[in-house]
């Protein structure tokens, strides 16, 4: 068994110990020993390159689309260097990441791909998607149940699945042919998506312009009729009908909250 | 102090740690496996599939629920908000089983997603037994402690691990989960008999035995220094020593462990039929 001997001991703290782990030019603390008192020299190791390789294959696993875009090692450089500036804060690694789409926008070498921090975003979308409560859509006959003047005073509650995501970059195109075959190469507009989820699945979808607008107008509370002003206002080529068909078909709408006011 | 035991639920069987893409072939042939172990961070989502199919999994296995990110050996306080999302999810399940590691992965609010090491003092025997009392009191189960692999030593310990995890035991009243490839691991790297360790554990407080595969390496001596992967099969000295801690324990529920490089059902089972022979050649023995 290990030989215990506490006449000559140095006490290690937490904080030392994670400051060699994070940093290894530091030295390892001299309390940590092998078998013969010997200094723990590369055993330290072990845990540095365990806690740096988890965390790496965490943004790997997070981040497929960035990763298929930068490429296995350079996606383990810069990975390397945010692990170390944004270690995750919490157990839950399945929300790890928050702050990656930031730190890829203040990348001076990545400049020139100027989509990669809205594409890290819908990804982390995604994943936040996949992990959303469960809950029932609409029925078909609630809504049809309304007149045309109901309808358009509806409020809703939205599914905690659904998300929108805006962006000055092709960001779909983008999704679409690193996700799927045959897909045609992106077009160089901007575009906006619906995540929508139909089962456990979560899928983008491209968004009508205004959509964003129109969604998040609805998740505030506001009526069918106000939702479509706000998207109306902010481009007069908004399409009501194809953007609400879109989120009724992708299970967005959870439950009419009422008639306007 | 809790409501719910970890001891004598889980049957004395083989389980496998549960991965979601095993989930349709365990349900076509799970093999000799009789109950599942869950990591529980993983299913701390709102919902969508990973919660979908554990709902499915429990009517048909028992649900052992594994922690791995409590930092019960952590200097700072537990993380309340981590310990209300584990309260969660064992009213959820009424696991048959509910484990956590003798070790911290959270330090100043940073989580680093790794098993790391404390000394064994009497001061941190005082603060591990003050966080298993935190734990057990607000989840209402009794938690099974594991041992840790262990790459290096601490010169300030001054007890040794067997002595100072059935203290925690005495103390608290939790349970043991002993992993017997942590042991081989500790055993190989720290220069000590592994049959030694196993004679002086607690065996009396063990509700679940883990087996899992390690890497090979050297130390900076030429001495071998083995590493915790759980990416390959358990290797033969490892089933001897399982094969001498069932001898002196009796027949427990034993876990095949395998979360890196994790290969397709039919392996996995392989490897659960295995450890259910271990149990069965005991058993017969015994008779």
């Amino acid at each position: 068994m290990t030989q215990t001997n506490a006449s000559h001991t140095v006490a290690v703290s937490q904080a030392e110990f994670t400051a060699a782990m994070r940093d290894a030019r530091l030295d390892i603390p001299a309390g940590l020993i092998d078998a013969e008192h010997h200094p723990a020299g590369r055993r330290f190791s072990v845990y540095r390159n365990n806690v740096a390789v988890s965390l790496r294959e965490a943004l790997h696993t997070g981040f497929p689309i960035i990763a298929k875009l930068l490429g296995p090692q350079n996606m383990d450089g810069l990975a390397g260097i945010f692990l170390r500036a944004h270690p995750p804060k919490s157990p839950l690694m399945m929300h790890y990441g928050d702050e990656f789409p930031e730190f890829l926008a203040n990348m001076q070498q990545l400049s020139h791909l100027g989509y990669l921090p809205d594409i890290a975003r819908l990804e982390l979308a995604l994943r936040r998607s996949y992990h959303a409560k469960d809950v029932a859509p609409l029925a078909p006959e609630a809504l049809a149940q309304l007149s045309a003047d109901e309808l358009m005073e509806a409020k809703f509650e939205l599914a905690p699945a659904a998300m929108v995501l805006n962006s000055l970059w092709p960001i779909y195109d983008i999704w679409r042919i690193n996700t799927q075959d045959d897909a045609p190469k992106p077009t160089n507009t901007a575009q906006d998506v619906l995540i929508v989820r139909n089962g456990f699945d979560p899928v983008p979808h491209l968004l009508p312009v205004g959509g964003v607008a129109f969604f998040n107008a609805l998740q505030r509370g506001e009526c069918l009729s106000d939702a479509n002003n706000a998207a109306n206002k902010e481009t007069p080529e908004f399409d009501l009908g194809a953007t609400l068909t879109l989120m009724i078909s992708g299970n967005a709408l959870t439950k009419i909250k009422g008639l306007h006011p | 102090m809790f409501d719910r035991s970890s001891l004598g639920q889980l049957p004395n069987g083989a389980g496998v740690g549960y991965k979601p893409q095993h989930f349709s072939d365990i349900e076509a042939d799970a093999g000799t496996v009789r109950w599942l172990e869950i990591h529980a961070e993983n299913y701390m989502g709102d919902g969508g599939r990973p919660l979908a199919q554990l709902r499915h999994l429990r009517e048909s296995f028992p649900i052992s629920v594994h922690g791995v990110g409590l930092s019960i050996g952590g200097e700072g306080s537990l993380d309340k908000d981590h310990l209300a999302r584990l309260k969660n999810l064992v009213r959820w399940i009424e696991p048959a089983s509910f484990s956590e590691h003798l070790a911290w992965s959270t330090h100043d609010s940073h989580f680093f997603n790794d098993l790391l090491p404390l000394p064994y003092t009497d001061q941190t025997l005082e603060r591990v037994c003050d966080h298993i009392d935190q734990v057990q009191s607000t989840v209402g189960q009794q938690m099974l402690l594991e041992n840790p692999s262990s790459y290096l030593a601490f010169a300030e310990s001054t007890w040794e691990e067997p002595a100072f995890m059935a203290e925690i035991a005495k103390r608290t009243g939790c349970g043991l989960l002993l992993d017997v490839n942590n042991v081989f691991i500790s055993a190989t790297n720290l220069h000590y008999s592994p049959q030694a360790y196993i004679d002086a554990y607690k065996l009396d407080c063990v509700g679940e035995i883990h087996l899992g595969g390690h890497d090979e390496d050297e130390d900076d001596h030429g001495h071998p220094l083995l590493i915790d992967s759980h990416g390959c099969e358990v290797v033969d000295p490892v089933w001897a020593l399982l094969d001498y801690t069932l001898a002196q324990s009796g027949s427990k529920p034993l876990l095949i462990e395998w979360d890196t490089d994790v290969p397709e059902w039919s392996v996995l089972r392989q490897e659960a039929s295995r450890a259910t022979a271990a149990l069965n050649q005991f058993q017969l023995a015994a008779q």
